[in-house]
């Protein structure tokens, strides 16, 4: 089968990923899409790392899995924080950062 | 030990002195710091006589020693040294502000003994002197520089010694900012002679001087008539002599030191150092003799009229600066250094003399306020006396020497320089008129009060000390005089210090008696050795002629004084009324302040007005900074738009800006 395929899922998945990242407001929401992203990568790189025939894509995959991991951890962290000092769970709520 | 080790010695013990007083007042007992600061100039005085005897000792072509520590700097083109240079001229200088000093430190003992800045001033006054002696031992322009610098701080300090006192704060600012317009007129006229001898130290410039300068050039005379801005500051000469009255309100012993015997000086030490430069710039010479004229008559006229017994002193010091500065301007160096060293012992006694009489009026300094202290001070009365007569230059005292020494060479030159000497003889007239003025007002005629009271007993002493300028009540925590004050006649200290002066004042002139014996004469000659205008023992013609006028013009001027203050006391007010114009024009000591204000202080003050009000407002703040501002302020609205704190918005610019950046790369491959 060819690579293309496996790229083209990738791509899907990444791109849903992105749009839910961008479109949504609710932050579990986003962080779910981040996950898509995440994996919509590792996608193409257990396909290259087939095509290829070597592990490195693997390991690397492996490494992005534990960052996400990492992420996820903080991330729910985050929200929980939020949650508890009864702030809206809405990242458009959350903007004190702005300029 | 050679000269040149006594010369480092010179500096060593005031400095140390300088320092344990200043480091040790805390612990230093009771009054300690004044016996400290007498034996550190003492010892330096001793070192001073060391050099003497040393250098004496080498043969006459030999007695010019320079001696360096180290190198600050050695480049080309530069060489900056700690170096000193021991010659008769400045072993002359340290015997004469040493001498003089060890006295006025041992008057100090006592005169400063109920003040509460007592260890500070001895800091000071040790500090000072050390300045005066790094000036005067200085080998090169650079330790020449700095001397003078030191000199004019230490000045400010000591006549603001009492700092909470209005009138003195304002008078240390005054002479220090004159001072400093003649330190910049030192470092401006250096770098004149500099920058062609390409040398810093004074012995190759020296040598330098007829090799790179032909007479008259044009860089070498801006060059001594900036060296000649310098002494003129420092030696109170018309126009910048505005300091000196003023800084009367300094402590007498402080008038005594530094404004009759060593700080107003060093002019004429600079004048006589500097002159193998001099003798090639004949219009720099011209310039020095004339202004020094001008000072001698000018403030001659002025002492006559003042009322404030110290004020009339200082004018009097300007008057015989002005003769120094008007001898070694015309080549009567010898004289000029002579009349130097009688000067630092009449005028030091005739401050020391007058410190008492107004420790005895309770800080009293107005000749309005005096008299008949004949009785109560007989002792002062004498050195009063005696310092007055030298002043006046009447035979045998020193004053008569000196003073006519310098019209003699000055005479010499012939040509227009007959009206400088017809000028030094007007002069020695109203310095015999004012001097006697001061004796007859202050100790002759009825006894005041204070007077009567000393004469019972019991020295008087204010109730509250004030200001006698504004009447302000003084702040005791800084000083002054407390009721234990002890005057003159009752302090042993006081007593030996004007004795020895009295001494000094009496018989320094018979050192050098013309056609009898040229001590001076000779013993400046190895300094003096390249000099062309330099000459001994050629005094005759003028002499007898001079001497006799001198004599008679001295007795005229205190015949005069007897009669207008003495006999028909009347004839004053009388001649106040008759010549109202000359009269004010001298009491107000002819409108030099207000001509300094209107020239200088007044144009200078509306610059700086104009460059707050406008220039400020308008272009510094209004253009460069508030404009940076605005660049800044605009451009961050612009970048700021992009941060509205929306994560999705960011997300969204990510990836655009990530497409955009793959799209490009892929385009492009």
């Amino acid at each position: 089968m060819s690579i293309a395929w496996y790229l083209a899922v990738s791509a899907i998945i990444f791109s849903l990923g992105a749009v839910g990242v961008i479109v949504r407001r609710n932050p579990l929401v986003v962080l779910l899409c981040l996950e898509l992203m995440l994996n919509g990568g590792n996608l193409a790189l257990i396909a290259f790392s087939r095509m290829w025939g070597n592990g490195d894509g693997q390991i690397l995959a492996l490494v992005v899995m534990t960052v996400a991991a990492c992420e996820v951890t903080i991330g729910l962290g985050m929200i929980v924080a939020i949650y508890r000092r009864r702030l809206a769970i809405d990242v458009d709520e959350l903007r004190e950062l702005r300029g | 030990m050679s000269a040149t080790t006594f010369g480092w010695l010179v500096l060593l013990f005031p400095l140390l002195g300088m320092l344990i007083i200043a480091f040790g007042y805390r612990v230093l007992p009771g009054r300690s710091a004044g016996v400290i600061g007498t034996a550190a100039i003492g010892l330096a005085f001793l070192a001073a006589l060391g050099a003497l005897i040393s250098l004496q000792g080498q043969s006459p072509g030999h007695r010019q020693l320079s001696s360096s520590l180290w190198s600050y700097a050695s480049t080309v083109g530069v060489d900056a040294k700690l170096s000193i240079l021991i010659d008769p001229l400045s072993v002359f200088m340290i015997l004469v502000v040493t001498g003089v000093s060890t006295l006025i430190h041992l008057y100090s003992i006592s005169y400063m003994d109920s003040d509460r800045g007592y260890a500070r001033f001895f800091a000071y006054l040790n500090f000072f002197v050390f300045s005066m002696l790094l000036l005067v031992v200085a080998g090169n322009f650079l330790l020449l520089i700095v001397g003078w610098a030191f000199v004019g701080a230490a000045s400010y300090l000591l006549i603001s010694f009492w700092y909470r006192r209005a009138t003195a704060t304002s008078a240390g600012i005054k002479a220090f900012v004159i001072n400093v317009l003649g330190d910049v007129g030192l470092v401006l006229g250096t770098f004149f002679i500099f920058k062609h001898t390409g040398t810093l130290d004074f012995l190759r410039a020296f040598h330098a001087a007829p090799h790179v300068f032909h007479s008259g050039e044009a860089d070498l005379t801006a060059g001594c008539i900036l060296l000649l801005v310098g002494a003129f500051a420092k030696s109170a000469q018309i126009p910048l002599h505005t300091w000196l009255p003023d800084a009367m309100e300094g402590p007498t012993p402080v008038s005594a030191l530094i404004h009759a015997a060593t700080m107003v000086t060093a002019g004429v030490y600079l004048i006589a150092r500097m002159h193998p430069f001099f003798e090639l710039a004949p219009a720099a010479q011209d310039v020095g003799a004339i202004v020094g004229a001008t000072t001698l008559l000018i403030a001659g006229t002025i002492a006559v009229t003042q009322t404030d017994i110290k004020r009339v002193i200082a004018y009097s010091t300007m008057s015989q600066i002005g003769y120094m500065i008007m001898g070694v301007s015309v080549g009567a160096y010898a004289a000029g250094l002579f009349h130097l060293m009688t000067h630092a012992f009449f005028k030091a006694l005739l401050f020391m003399a007058a410190g008492s009489v107004i420790g005895a009026m309770g800080g009293q300094q107005s000749l309005d306020r005096m008299g008949g202290f004949r009785k109560a001070m007989p002792f002062t009365y004498g050195c009063f006396l005696i310092g007055g007569l030298a002043l006046a230059g009447i035979p045998p005292f020193s004053g008569f020497f000196s003073k006519d020494d310098i019209l003699l060479v000055t005479a010499e030159r012939g040509g227009w320089h007959w009206a400088l000497y017809v000028v030094g003889y007007i002069g020695a007239f109203l310095t015999a008129l004012y001097t006697f003025r001061m004796i007859f007002r202050a100790f002759h005629g009825e006894p005041v009060p204070e007077a009567r009271e000393l004469e019972a007993g019991h020295p008087h002493h204010a109730e509250v000390p004030r200001n006698p300028a504004t009447g302000e009540v003084e702040d005791t925590d800084v000083g002054f005089p407390g009721p234990e004050h002890t005057i003159a006649e009752r302090a042993l200290p006081m007593r030996v210090a004007m004795g020895l002066l009295a001494l000094g004042a009496l018989g320094a002139g018979l050192i050098q008696i013309p056609k009898v014996d040229f001590v001076i004469d000779d013993f400046l000659t190895p300094s003096f050795a390249g000099s062309a205008q330099y000459q001994v023992h050629t005094k005759n013609g003028l002499l007898v002629f001079g001497l006799c006028l001198g004599t008679l013009i001295g007795l005229a001027g205190i015949a005069l004084a007897y009669r207008i203050w003495v006999l028909q006391p009347g004839i004053a007010l009388a001649a106040r009324e008759r010549f109202g114009v000359i009269y004010r024009l001298c009491v107000n000591k002819w409108y030099f302040d207000e001509l300094i204000d209107l020239v200088v202080v007044r144009p200078a003050a509306f610059a700086g007005r104009l460059a707050r009000g406008a220039f400020e407002r308008l272009v510094i703040q209004g253009t460069l900074i508030d404009g940076t501002v605005n660049v800044v302020r605009a451009s961050s609205a612009v970048v700021r738009a992009a941060q509205n704190g929306f994560l999705r918005y960011y997300v969204a610019l990510l990836v655009v800006g990530v497409s955009a950046l793959g799209l490009y790369f892929l385009l492009q491959s």
